[in-house]
């Protein structure tokens, strides 16, 4: 398997099992050693198709990996603050839902995209603080907590999760 | 965080009910407490509804600022004490509108600096000032800190507030208010020194959102900061007593109190009242403040904390049934008490472990028995999902005396970061 940051073989590798997970990771490891020769993983907002060249990389100078499960595909980046983002992608290639985890917060605006006008209006329900968030709209789930130096989250919409898949699986 | 606000709706049943019957508080035992430590570097705490009337589980205390050098100072009280955070922050209008007039920190080339503190939903936007401060017998000279809704700044910048809705206006929350914030400010004491720390010595928009700026001509830009001009942990920076501090709460009825009053004592192993002794000692991550925490079979990898901020135990536990009122939406509602159990476990320096046991009980009956009250030990609510871990708050402290130990400072049990804690009964 060549190298291929454009992550379009997610769902070829999805398909093909554990040995396919194994061999996308290393691959991307390798590309990683190599990245100036070759053009950096493109990201994906909540909602966006994984072939769109939105750039959450580049904004927020992050590296990459892919993990490809059962029936979707997780793309991983680490930011240099040490904050790990995953991007879930469905077999038609949307990200259906998106966490983070680490000592800073990620720009929402970046993280959920077109969802972000809905996280900005959702009501917050009323077990939400500064340090835990409860966003449940039909068309958007966000829950979240944190505090200085630790911050950790999922945003999902649930009309896009694959079958089967349930927030638990969101990690 | 539950508010009180959202209550009023029963007020006038739970005013019949306690006019009847005295309410819930009569009808336990109330413990006799043991005698709270003394001494010069002992500050009151208290937890109560504070300032704005609507807290739960606040724990507060009053600190003395001061103009730097000079004995122009005013007492503010109600400050939150939050190990989950560093730094002290208070809200400009809790001081007096004439007096007290705090310096600003700068740059190197003079700009005055600013800051946006993110929370886990909202963020604070104020101004770096410089102030001397004293709490209990420590004192702390040119200390920096935030000035929260100053009224002489910019409007917090987009990527600070991420608002950029106009119509219909945004419904994100900030927290520049005393209501908002539930305090009049928030002395933050975790194991960290400063706020942002080491990354934003080099990482001006640490994951696409702004933490320090300078904004010359009313413009704001990012801007990187040496950990030594970023906000400091405000008790690392007395001269003595200075590697950390106790926070001591004795333990409180099943069915909660109005108030609890405690004690704040300043350094650890420093003196004859902050031996840490006994005390089960949990290292934790330098990165993150987390240790390991393991709940029904399940470990959560440096996920665990404990953070006098928040006021409830906050963890995933699909047995426990959440509240169907929406009023207390993402809070735990057995139909009875619940017991439950959690092993803390040390990351890196040790990975010794501690069981804690702890009580779930359902917040909505708890708070229509009492309305008035402001303090539980057995309120507990749901973060939805396993990559959040287990995260203590205000109701472990009850019945303790729990100790955080500042990073790279010396202790009898070695450095820190830690964080111990102790039977208080």
């Amino acid at each position: 398997m060549r190298p291929n940051p454009s992550h379009t073989m997610s769902s070829t590798a999805a398909a093909r099992g554990r040995n396919a997970i194994t061999r996308t990771v290393s691959t991307l490891l390798l590309a990683q050693l190599f990245a100036s020769a070759i053009p950096s993983p493109t990201w994906a907002a909540l909602g966006d198709s994984v072939s769109s060249i939105t750039s959450d990389t580049q904004t927020l100078e992050a590296s990459a990996r892919l993990d490809a499960r059962a029936t979707y595909t997780v793309h991983e980046l680490q930011t240099p603050t040490g904050t790990v983002i995953r991007e879930f992608v469905a077999p038609s290639g949307v990200v259906f839902a998106v966490t983070w985890r680490g000592p800073f917060k990620p720009s929402m605006t970046l993280l959920l995209g077109q969802y972000f006008g809905d996280y900005a209006h959702a009501p917050r329900r009323p077990g939400s603080s500064r340090s835990r968030l409860i966003i449940e709209q039909p068309n958007l789930i966000v829950h979240a907590a944190g505090r200085m130096r630790s911050f950790a989250g999922v945003a999902f919409v649930p009309q896009l999760l694959p079958v089967n898949v349930v927030e638990a699986d969101l990690q | 965080m539950i508010r009180r606000g959202f209550l009023t709706a029963f007020a006038p049943l739970l005013l019949l009910l306690q006019a009847c019957g005295g309410g819930g508080a009569g009808s336990s035992p109330v413990p006799s407490p043991p005698p709270l430590p003394s001494g010069p570097n002992v500050a009151p705490l208290i937890v109560d509804a504070g300032p704005a009337q609507l807290g739960v589980n606040l724990p507060s205390i009053s600190v003395r600022l001061c103009a730097p050098g000079t004995t122009d100072c005013h007492t503010i009280d109600h400050i939150l004490v939050d190990t989950g955070s560093s730094g002290l922050r208070v809200i400009a209008s809790a001081l007096p509108a004439t007096g007290v007039q705090l310096p600003a920190a700068t740059t190197t080339s003079g700009d005055p600096l600013y800051e946006c503190l993110s929370f886990a939903d909202g963020y604070s936007w104020g101004s770096l000032r410089i102030a001397d401060i004293q709490l209990a017998d420590g004192q702390a000279a040119n200390l920096r800190i935030q000035l929260i809704a100053d009224p002489m700044i910019p409007t917090a910048p987009t990527d600070c507030s991420e608002d950029q809705t106009t119509s219909p206006p945004s419904t994100m929350p900030s927290q520049n208010t005393i209501a908002e914030l539930g305090a009049n400010g928030i002395l933050g004491v975790s194991v960290f020194l400063q706020d942002c720390g080491p990354v934003c010595e080099t990482i001006a928009n640490p994951n696409g959102r702004g933490y320090y700026y300078a904004c010359p001509g009313g413009v704001c830009t990012n801007t990187t900061l040496p950990v030594q001009s970023q906000v400091q942990n405000p008790v690392s920076r007395f001269a003595t007593n200075n590697n950390g501090l106790s926070i001591v709460l004795p333990s409180i009825t099943a069915v909660g109190q109005p108030t609890v009053s405690g004690s704040l004592v300043l350094g650890l192993d420093s003196q004859s009242n902050n031996q840490i002794g006994s005390s089960a000692v949990i290292s934790v991550d330098p990165l993150s403040g987390n240790f390991t925490a393991i709940f029904n079979g399940r470990t959560y990898p440096m996920g665990g904390s404990i953070d006098s901020g928040s006021n409830g135990n906050f963890f995933t536990d699909a047995a426990l049934s959440t509240c169907t009122s929406p009023l207390y939406a993402g809070w735990y509602c057995p139909a009875t008490a619940v017991a439950l159990s959690v092993t803390n476990q040390g990351v890196g320096a040790s990975s010794a472990t501690s069981n804690v046991n702890f009580s779930v009980a359902s917040i909505e009956a708890l708070t229509n028995a009492n309305p008035s009250f402001a303090a539980y030990d057995n309120i507990a609510g749901t973060l939805f999902q396993p990559i959040m871990g287990f995260q203590w708050g205000l109701p472990f402290f009850y019945g303790r005396s729990v100790s955080i130990a500042f990073e790279g400072q010396a202790t009898a049990e070695g450095p820190g970061p830690f964080l111990a804690y102790a039977d208080f009964l």
